[in-house]
């Protein structure tokens, strides 16, 4: 598609689109959202790319091919799930870090739970693209 | 140690994950196909010694406590089940290195196979009926792409079928988990056991249950459930084939033990009884369907079915040996189904066709693969002193004990027709003069069998041959998982702790 | 409310199950659609029925104070929408490579005329 209206849309709607994606993630342990609602919102900012431009120029400016996501996303969920297993809990056992919060979005406390939905959130992100961007090739 | 359950769920996801990576590296991603299978069996080998030596090891996932968290157990069955599955994963992915061709490695035939492996492991593993679905589906879904992956015509109208299929076996397994829910309030297998114990009999549960065998049914494909398989299973390489061959009809089978032993226990005489007749006619009509056909593949797929009816057999006939019997059945007919997959692929590689009237001479030209071939079809058929011989006989003798003749006729004439079925695609592959006219017009003769072919299915062969001739610990072993399951009070303790 | 959510579920059932039997694999598909949120909505019935808030615990107290709903019938129902969306998905695009190759919809057609 070459509509310009759609191009200078994109231009200031992706950015918004991928904050609001991380803060998704990151409000997901206690409120709505979460690392799968995330990753979509992540991925429909690329596939907006994708329709105003052209794939190849989304799969640029992702900077990473969707794969690697897709394994990075699994490491890291998985990685949480063994963090338990490191301090002889069962697997998948939720730790938080004590005293400690990230001053934004009014304190967000960081622990494996979190790290978890960053996991889903790359996996999520990088399976939606590798579909979309592959049936939009295709056709 | 409270890793051990869940490695063999864990490995084959970090397999997958780091393939899928890797998609460029076609040697380092072959490499890794084969440590992540051969990691598996390790883990698999583990996990069975400790359960045999400390008893049942359940792990609550997350520290959440039993009847609310997941828990995953590791008992005899689900040790023994995880073992044979990873042993014919790591044959499979040694068959697939030289089976499979580039464009479906390309397209991410490593990391689905490693997924295939991840939601089987899961299945066995889980004990949990909700999560139980969920890890069907992880199979499922991976099953699903390596069905239809290469996307040619017949391949794309099986994959259809059953997909349509399983879905409509995952709403009965759904409808039963939420009729099951509505009635005890809890899914967790330990806990519904205990909760469901008290209730004698009540239509509900009877729904439920009748809903899961159904589900359970058609993955397994019994018996009227069964017209997908031989719909889709002849259609993808034959490293697909085998490996669907040798797990999914496999994780019905363990599902429907292991619910019909541990919660459907109010009414044997009814559930029971239909697993009885069920397997009765899944046996006849599998290998009447088998006799029916000419190609290698749609033969094979029959028995599939005729198979299957031998190991619900066992367990409908509810003893320790009835079970015990269903267990070595399974295990042996997960090793020699797929040996016989895996020996019609190098077959259909050596003359590129599958249909027996094509084929014949190739006892001259290869009589090792013609003698391997040989051994997994008359295992297959119960000829002493293979692992099939021994299967057959602990399920019929256990069918005497509680005085079912008429359904031990039925497995004896069904193991006759099975050996004509099986004798008859080995005279026709193998000894047959060769044919004169080839369906392409000439005649397609390669230089040998590679190795990376032959040499699973060598393992395969010597592993039938090794567990027909010292079976001791292995029935004993069968032994001792049957005996858990119909004493269900240690899987109890072992999930919600000392029962007050 | 339950006995209209039972004939609602009944009525998916019904519809999904009429779609199935046809031969056309897009409106197969869509009776999968149908017959999977029958499932779910039986899945929320059997649970039984609160009329309530959501049951989250809210800030400042330690737990729910009833009546509330079954929070993890709502956790199942959102795991098989997922599951069930993901095998629509999958279902489509295979009826649409299908169709790309041999040109029908038509579930007899594809049947192969090999033994």
């Amino acid at each position: 598609m070459n509509s310009l209206l759609l191009q200078a849309a994109a231009k200031i709607v992706v950015p918004i689109q991928l904050i609001f994606s991380l803060l998704t993630l990151l409000r997901g342990h206690n409120l709505p959202g979460g690392g799968f609602i995330g990753g979509l919102l992540a991925a429909t900012a690329f596939l907006l790319l994708a329709v105003a431009h052209d794939v190849d120029r989304a799969r640029r400016r992702m900077c990473v091919p969707p794969r690697w996501l897709m394994t990075g996303g699994l490491l890291v969920a998985l990685s949480s799930g063994l963090w338990g297993t490191l301090t002889g809990a069962a697997f998948m056992t939720g730790h938080w870090w004590p005293d400690f919060t990230l001053p934004v979005m009014g304190g967000l406390k960081l622990g494996t739970p979190l790290l978890f939905d960053c996991g889903v959130f790359l996996v999520v992100w990088g399976i939606t693209t590798e579909i979309a961007f592959h049936v939009m090739e295709e056709s | 140690m409270s890793l051990l359950p869940v490695l063999p769920v864990i490995i084959p996801l970090l397999t997958a994950a780091l393939s899928l990576a890797m998609a460029r590296h076609r040697t380092l991603q072959r490499g890794l196909s084969l440590a992540g299978s051969a990691g598996l069996v390790a883990a698999a080998v583990t996990l069975l010694a400790t359960v045999r030596h400390e008893g049942i090891i359940a792990v609550e996932i997350g520290s959440w406590p039993a009847p609310f968290g997941i828990v995953l157990v590791a008992d005899m069955l689900s040790a023994i089940m995880v073992l044979a599955s990873s042993l014919l994963g790591l044959s499979v992915v040694v068959y697939a290195l030289g089976n499979v061709d580039q464009a479906r490695v390309s397209f991410g035939f490593h990391p689905l196979f490693h997924a295939l492996l991840m939601g089987v492991c899961g299945a066995f593993l889980t004990g949990d009926l909700f999560n139980l679905y969920v890890w069907f589906e992880v199979m499922l879904m991976a099953s699903f792409v390596l069905l239809a992956l290469g996307g040619e015509k017949n391949q794309l109208a099986g994959a259809f079928k059953y997909v349509t299929l399983n879905f409509i076996a995952s709403s009965f397994f759904l409808t039963g988990i939420g009729l099951l829910y509505g009635k005890t309030g809890t899914l967790n297998m330990a806990d519904l056991a205990q909760k469901t114990a008290s209730q004698s009999d009540s239509g509900l549960m009877l729904t439920s249950a009748m809903l899961l065998f159904l589900a359970f049914g058609i993955k397994a494909a019994v018996f009227p459930l069964f017209s997908w398989l031989p719909a889709s299973y002849h259609t993808p390489p034959t490293a697909v084939t085998a490996i669907f061959a040798a797990l999914l009809t496999k994780v019905g089978v363990y599902a429907l033990i292991r619910m019909f032993t541990l919660v459907f226990i109010q009414n044997t005489a009814l559930t029971h009884g239909l697993i009885l007749g069920v397997s009765a006619a899944t046996m006849v009509v599998g290998v009447l369907g088998a006799a029916a056909h000419f190609d290698i593949r749609r033969i094979l797929s029959f028995h599939i079915i005729s198979q299957i009816g031998y190991m619900t057999l066992g367990l409908g006939f509810f003893t320790v040996a009835g079970i015990a019997g269903a267990i070595f059945y399974v295990v042996h007919n997960m090793i020699v189904k797929t040996n016989l997959f895996l020996a019609g692929g190098i077959v259909n590689h050596l003359r590129g066709t599958f249909n027996l009237k094509y084929l014949g001479g190739l006892y001259r030209a290869y009589p090792l693969l013609a003698f391997l071939f040989l051994v997994s079809a008359l295992s297959q058929a119960g000829v002493p002193p293979l692992s099939g011989f021994l299967a057959k006989l602990m399920v019929i003798r256990a069918g005497l004990a509680v005085g079912e003749y008429a359904l031990v006729a039925v497995a004896l004439a069904v193991g006759i027709l099975t050996l004509y079925s099986m004798t008859k695609i080995w005279t026709e592959a193998f000894w047959k003069e060769p044919p004169t006219e080839y369906p392409s017009g000439e005649k397609n003769t390669p230089a040998g069998v590679p190795w990376l072919l032959l040499a699973p299915v060598m393992a395969l062969t010597a592993l039938t041959i090794g567990l027909g001739l010292f079976p001791e610990s292995f029935i004993q072993m069968t032994q001792e998982a049957a005996e858990q399951l119909m004493d269900r009070t240690a899987y109890i303790r072992a999930v919600l702790g000392p029962v007050p | 409310m339950e006995t209209v959510l039972a004939f609602i579920t009944g009525i998916l059932f019904a519809g999904g199950i009429y779609l199935l039997l046809r031969r056309s694999m897009s409106k197969v598909i869509l009776g999968l659609l149908l017959v999977g949120h029958a499932v779910n909505l039986l899945i929320f019935t059997a649970a039984g029925l609160v009329r309530s808030r959501s049951p989250l615990i809210p800030p400042g107290s330690e737990r729910l104070s009833p009546p509330y709903p079954d929070p993890l019938a709502q956790a199942l129902i959102l795991t098989a929408i997922v599951i069930g969306f993901g095998i629509l998905a999958f279902a489509l695009v295979l009826a649409y490579r299908t169709f790309a190759v041999t040109g029908t919809d038509d579930v007899d057609e594809l049947q192969e005329s090999a033994p």
